[in-house]
């Protein structure tokens, strides 16, 4: 399916400024769940989708932000290649705009790069209802300030992406993984040991059980570093990093708990916070469902040097992600002006006052 | 020379030395330079072809000293131009008139090595390889590896967002460093990122990486380091034909191999570095490639087998694998030396960074060998094959009068070219003051309003390395005036 709605769209925000109606950009609706609640009038941007430009000898793919990850993946798997950050989607309709907007990796991120890594160019409908473009589809481009990859993750509070640049990666010829008990301390540092040799690793988790590892690469490559690692083979493993991690279908995501997200330096020892924890990226992201207070939870993960989100559920009428201190504010709130100056687009959705 | 510099108001001797009274109140008299055959050296960077003397250089050694440098002129409104080891090639360190240096290169310790996140914190002054070399006791190195990486700071490449011979595999500065901290013109202390993967908020880090000293002073770096690879490999493969070689590395990555590093020369430059280093490369090649594969010791020797193989049957005159270190190190010896190579071809040389599709390299080869028959000037070429980054270096003599003016233009029109096959005027080098006419043909007014707009936002009153990096709109409207100039997206 492919269309291209940029005109209605930057109808559609100029009406928007005029009135001084804010917007609630919407894609697939997959991740309405993240972040501070939805206000404004919905902009679609579903309809604005395909690929543009897909080259595999360049690994480069270019689609509109309504086209599916579902359409860009089953593209980029036809020519033996893959979205490196192995992007969940949450949803059926998951789109590539939605998913750079809320800037979410998969479990490659430590060790293929994160989406903000492969974005490499993009075309922005700005607060002030003009279409930008910056970056480009090539690798290397330092030619003004990377305003894509600020992009990725400001939650559609800078601009409409409308065109997104990926770098793609060709898949691996083979992968292998494997498991092995563990109790958390012993996981974190066997994560942290793999990363520090050359390993061909592309996944790690710990379940509060057991500690899985994944490995991709050349075919003799993966078999040596499988034999160095160890542990019991995975059956099943695709859909484990796939279905289970990745779109959290594991039983750890059950339940109403709330989720908190906590990003740490990968060899921070195990936090103590009440509730139950799943590691992941090599101990650099770490799940917690539990009822304990915000606050709580924020101190133990800033003593870390991380920084913790309400992920899913749970209280999201106040900050839903970190604190900034108040320096770090004032920049978000004067780039929030240079690039929305009504405040209109996705008002609220990352911090309250953005 | 005078051209494209910044227009700047003349420096008043009044202000000057008022500004350098309040600088002594708490600077040590070893860390303000003001006579003339002090700041001479300062007068340039990489790009020497620009000089201007700055009102007055300091030289500060602690985070405090930078922090009362930046209010004191940001309070007297005086431009700051932020420098490390003065390596660039697009004049980012080029002193304003009616402005002050701020050097760091006393800013050179590394401050922590932590072998288990594998993470260093370092002063914006360290050198690039001290950084790897201070590492490699644990087996970890900092990856990119641009090639004045022995003099380079890493403040300088937070500054350019700098790549290398090996960015293709392992990216950019922008993709090995987890945090700064910075101080605003207004002499706030700012860290954007962490030790962890990511942080909260908009990703200033990204954003902050590659803005040329634009946004803010660098005081700390934090930066990922990796396991150096078991083994590495490289195969030398020399083409009759500039297409061929193109096609093949097209072929490597279609055949899913990532190669450490894929690099390209042209006849004039494989001459060249071969006179230069004997390194053994075929003179009589119009093209070679290197391709380096690196990994686990079975990973690196599946690979290689592979890359043979697709090499030979793209038509290649001859493969060669490097039989040990000492000649795979060779091969890389004539590449690394291709600029000083082509340097003794000539008495000046000027060093080009356009990005392109792959895919285009034939067509912009072609019109590039074009130009350089119009202009009368020679063209040799030195290619990142992997992520076409291309280093054209235009040939001439600076002291013929106007050979200089007329190279500069022949280089803004390979930049054009750049642009027009869907490419950029910069892979690595930066825009600083060199480009700043072609950021008119990438952009549009709007993009470039909004680029100043988000400088604004760090810098209100634009006194960091202001005229560099961003055109104004009124100096692209003049220069969109000019003839066959006119902006296309």
């Amino acid at each position: 399916m492919s269309n291209d709605d940029s005109e209605r769209l930057q109808y559609a925000v100029c009406a928007a400024i005029a009135a001084k109606r804010p917007l609630a950009i919407r894609g697939g609706g997959s991740k309405a769940f993240l972040g501070r609640a939805p206000q404004g009038e919905p902009l679609d941007v579903a309809g604005h989708s395909g690929i543009v430009n897909y080259q595999p000898k360049e690994l480069v793919l270019t689609a509109r932000g309504g086209t599916t990850l579902e359409e860009i993946e089953s593209a980029l798997a036809e020519a033996g290649q893959m979205l490196p950050f192995e992007p969940p989607r949450f949803g059926p309709g998951a789109t590539l705009g939605g998913t750079i907007a809320c800037g979410l990796s998969g479990p490659a991120r430590p060790y293929l790069g994160a989406a903000r890594d492969l974005v490499l160019g993009t075309r922005v409908l700005t607060g002030r209802g003009e279409i930008l473009r910056f970056g480009g589809e090539v690798m290397k481009n330092v030619a003004g300030y990377d305003v894509s990859r600020l992009m990725t993750g400001a939650y559609g509070t800078l601009g409409v992406l409308l065109e997104l640049s990926l770098k793609v990666l060709p898949a691996p010829a083979a992968t292998r993984t494997l498991s092995q008990e563990r109790d958390p301390a012993q996981a974190i540092e066997l994560m942290n040991r793999w990363a520090g040799r050359p390993l061909p690793v592309t996944a790690t988790c710990y379940d509060g059980e057991r500690l899985y590892v994944r490995l991709s690469g050349a075919e003799k490559g993966v078999a040596q570093a499988a034999a160095e690692i160890g542990g019991e083979p995975l059956a099943g493993a695709e859909s484990f990093w796939r279905e289970k991690i990745r779109e959290q279908g594991h039983g750890f995501f059950a339940g109403n708990t709330p989720l908190w997200r906590l990003s740490v330096p990968q060899a921070a020892p195990p936090l103590a916070l009440p509730g139950k924890q799943l590691i992941e990226w090599g101990g650099a992201q770490r799940w917690l469902r539990s009822d304990a207070p915000a606050d709580a939870i924020r101190e133990v993960v800033t003593r870390a040097g991380g920084h913790a989100s309400l992920f899913r559920g749970g209280d999201r009428s106040g900050e839903v992600f970190h604190p900034l201190p108040a320096v770090l504010m004032t920049l978000h709130r004067r780039l929030k002006q240079a690039f929305d100056p009504d405040g209109l687009l996705n008002p609220g959705r990352l911090y309250a006052d953005l | 020379m005078s051209v494209h510099l910044p227009q700047r108001p003349a420096p008043d001797p009044v202000r000057r030395a008022d500004l350098r009274r309040a600088l002594r109140a708490f600077l040590p008299a070893d860390a303000l330079l003001e006579q003339e055959e002090e700041l001479r050296p300062y007068e340039c960077d990489g790009l020497s072809a620009y000089r201007q003397l700055p009102l007055l250089v300091v030289l500060p050694r602690t985070v405090d000293e930078v922090r009362r440098i930046l209010r004191l002129c940001a309070e007297r409104e005086v431009p700051v131009v932020a420098r490390g080891a003065g390596t660039g090639l697009s004049g980012g360190a080029l002193p304003l008139a009616d402005g002050i240096v701020l050097s760091l290169a006393r800013f050179n310790r590394i401050l922590s090595i932590d072998p288990v996140n594998r993470t260093a914190w370092v002063q914006p002054g360290v050198r690039n390889l001290a950084i790897s070399e201070a590492a490699a006791v644990h087996g970890l190195y900092y990856a990119p590896d641009p090639s004045s990486q022995i003099a380079c700071t890493i403040g300088g490449n937070v500054a350019e967002n700098s790549g290398g011979v090996h960015c293709l595999k392992y990216g950019l500065t922008v993709h090995n460093v987890l945090a700064v901290r910075l101080i605003t013109m207004d002499g706030e202390l700012v860290q954007l990122g962490g030790e962890g993967l990511d942080a909260p908020g908009y990703d200033l880090l990204a954003l902050f990486i590659g803005s040329e000293g634009m946004l803010g002073v660098v005081t700390e770096v934090c930066v990922r380091l990796l396991p150096k690879p078991e083994r590495a490999q490289v195969v030398l493969a020399a083409y009759d034909d500039v297409e061929k070689a193109g096609a093949a590395v097209g072929e490597i990555i279609a055949a899913g191999i990532i190669p450490a590093g894929l690099e390209m020369m042209d006849g004039p430059a494989i001459q060249a570095a071969e006179a230069f280093v004997h390194a053994g490369y075929p003179t009589d090649a119009a093209a070679i490639l290197l391709c380096e594969v690196d990994g686990t010791n079975q990973e690196v020797s599946e690979h290689i087998a592979r890359v043979r193989e697709l090499l030979l049957a793209s038509g290649a005159t001859e493969v060669r694998t490097a039989r040990d270190e000492a000649e795979r190190l060779r091969f890389w010896q004539g590449r690394k030396a291709a600029f000083p190579a082509v340097g003794r071809l000539s008495p000046d040389y000027y060093c080009m960074d356009g990005t392109i599709p792959r895919r285009k390299l034939p067509e912009v080869l072609r019109r590039t060998a074009e130009l350089s028959a119009e202009y009368g000037l020679p063209v040799a070429n030195v290619f990142h094959a992997g992520d076409g980054n291309m280093h054209p270096l235009i040939l001439y003599n600076a002291n013929n009068p106007g050979e200089l003016e007329r190279t500069e233009e022949l280089g803004g029109k390979i930049l054009e070219l750049c642009v027009e096959v869907g490419g950029t005027i910069t892979g690595e080098h930066g825009v600083g003051i060199e480009k700043i006419r072609q950021m008119c043909v990438q952009f549009s007014p709007e993009e470039l309003h909004q680029f100043n707009a988000v400088k604004r936002a760090f810098d209100p009153k634009e006194l960091l390395n202001p005229g560099k990096g961003v055109p104004t709109p009124r100096r692209c409207s003049e220069y969109r005036q000019l003839p066959q100039h006119r902006h296309e997206h």
